[in-house]
């Protein structure tokens, strides 16, 4: 029977969590890296058994570890992420001009073909490859030194590059979005880039439709459909039908259209999750109430899954890159809190239970299905 | 023998125990004991200093012999009780934050 892999990601650790594909019962395994912030783990679809990890610290900066058994053992891999040429300045919160300095690595994107090719999105905002196994890593610059760049300004959580697709029916697209620059895309594997923020309204912007400045917290894709995106920003959820030419939004009849993660189911392209968030300036549920929201056309009608969530008295946020799902059939969703809490659903969102309860904050989730 | 104490943090992420002891040419300077330790344990590359400024990280601090010595030039001779061996080199993170 085939099973699953979460790769999960905290502020004080790494777990990994295994079920087989009834997805009832988890072994946990961790804290792997104990008492380090774990931005991101993720497993190379080319060769499942390698991992990733973004392994922080304030202290020490950054760590790349890469597992080639599965999690069980770890090796530190290259850690020298330098901007190419003259880095030059960004805009820092006060509207000063800063200079870009690399503080971690938000998101590790594996080559779904490659197993030691590997694109890594860091803070401050910039694209770094690997080639050879996370040896060395080589910025792809243009993204940072595109001619918007020099007016970036960080989001509330750093000026982080954290959303990278690698798309599967174009070989050379490749989308990345930055909070607070926005959604950008290249189609000739990174040499030029495109910002693609048409349609977004954003009330923070002096012109609420700029062409950057956007705070896009998520972007998914469904494999079968490259050129339908789906974007959870600041404020908004957002979807695109010509890959990010332009933008309408599906909020609908969400209770509150702001939010960090998006995801999409893994066999009904029009069935897209979120989980709204009170606001901006209160970062948990809205009533105490943990939902998440399913739309099952695409967006504009949702409806609110509750079925083993708390409904009182919650009020965890869930991060941008901690919901994923899995390819199995029935499709099972997976989300992580800053409560420490691990949900999982085995039916596609219908019913959920704690997979686990008293993690650390939940930085991030990724889904493997194991032969 | 020069004597290095790394925090635990860093100890782990090395796989050396209580102490790291190191072959530094003279003069034995914080520079000189950093590069060795980095050759002989490369995964400790910007954990310490940044990769290119070489600039000790902020959060870091470097103390020997009762002293902080973090702010000391690379290059100043360290204490000769460390150079001979008699006293560790300190590598602490600094105390901040929970």
């Amino acid at each position: 029977m085939s099973g699953v892999r979460l790769l999960v990601g905290t502020r004080k650790g790494a777990f990994i969590l295994t079920a087989d594909g009834a997805r009832r019962e988890w072994e946990v395994n961790g804290p792997l890296f104990g008492g380090w912030e774990m931005y991101h783990l993720n497993a190379s679809p080319a060769a499942p058994d390698r991992i990733w990890a973004s392994q922080t610290s304030g202290w020490f900066g950054q760590v790349v570890q890469r597992s080639d058994d599965d999690g069980s053992t770890w090796e530190p891999v290259g850690n020298d992420f330098a901007y190419e040429g003259e880095a030059g300045e960004h805009l820092w919160y006060d509207g000063t001009p800063r200079p870009w300095e690399f503080k971690r690595i938000w998101h590790f994107e594996p080559s779904p073909d490659d197993p030691d090719t590997v694109y890594a999105g860091a803070e401050d905002a910039a694209l770094f490859q690997t080639t050879d196994g996370g040896k060395t890593w080589t910025e792809l610059p243009a993204l940072r030194t595109h001619e918007s760049g020099p007016g970036w300004q960080p989001g509330a959580g750093g000026l982080c590059l954290h959303t990278i697709i690698l798309d599967p029916a174009n070989k050379g697209r490749i989308y990345a979005a930055i909070s607070a620059a926005g959604a950008f895309r290249t189609d000739d594997g990174g040499k030029s880039w495109l910002p693609i923020n048409r349609g977004l309204r954003s009330q923070g912007l002096p012109d609420e439709d700029a062409e950057v400045g956007h705070c896009v917290h998520r972007i998914a894709q469904h494999p079968s459909r490259p050129d339908v995106l789906f974007m959870q920003k600041h404020w908004d959820v957002m979807r695109s039908d010509d890959a990010g030419g332009t933008w309408r939004e599906i909020s609908g009849n969400l209770p509150t259209d702001f939010g960090f993660p998006i995801a999409v189911h893994a066999h009904e392209p029009e069935t897209i999750y979120v989980v709204p968030i009170t606001s901006d300036s209160e970062h948990y549920p809205p009533e105490g109430k943990l939902r998440v929201y399913r739309s099952t056309v695409g967006g504009d009608e949702w409806e609110p899954l509750t079925n083993g969530l708390p409904q009182a008295n919650c009020y965890v946020n869930i991060l941008r890159d901690s919901m994923a799902v899995d390819t199995l059939d029935p499709c099972g969703i997976y989300f992580g809190t800053t409560g420490g809490q691990v949900y999982g659903s085995a039916d596609g969102g219908d019913t959920w239970t704690a997979i686990v309860r008293d993690l650390p904050p939940v930085l991030s989730v990724e889904v493997q299905v194991l032969p | 023998m020069i004597r290095v104490v790394l925090p635990a943090h860093l100890k782990n992420l090395a796989r050396v125990g209580s102490e790291v002891q190191l072959d530094v040419a003279e003069p034995i300077t914080q520079r000189g004991v950093l590069d060795a330790l980095e050759a002989r344990y490369p995964m400790l590359r910007g954990t310490i200093r940044d990769q290119r400024t070489g600039k000790r990280r902020a959060f870091i601090r470097f103390y020997a012999c009762e002293e902080d010595l973090s702010n000391e030039e690379p290059d100043s001779p360290l204490p000769d009780e460390v150079a001979v061996g008699k006293e560790p080199f300190l590598v602490v993170g600094a105390m901040a934050g929970g």
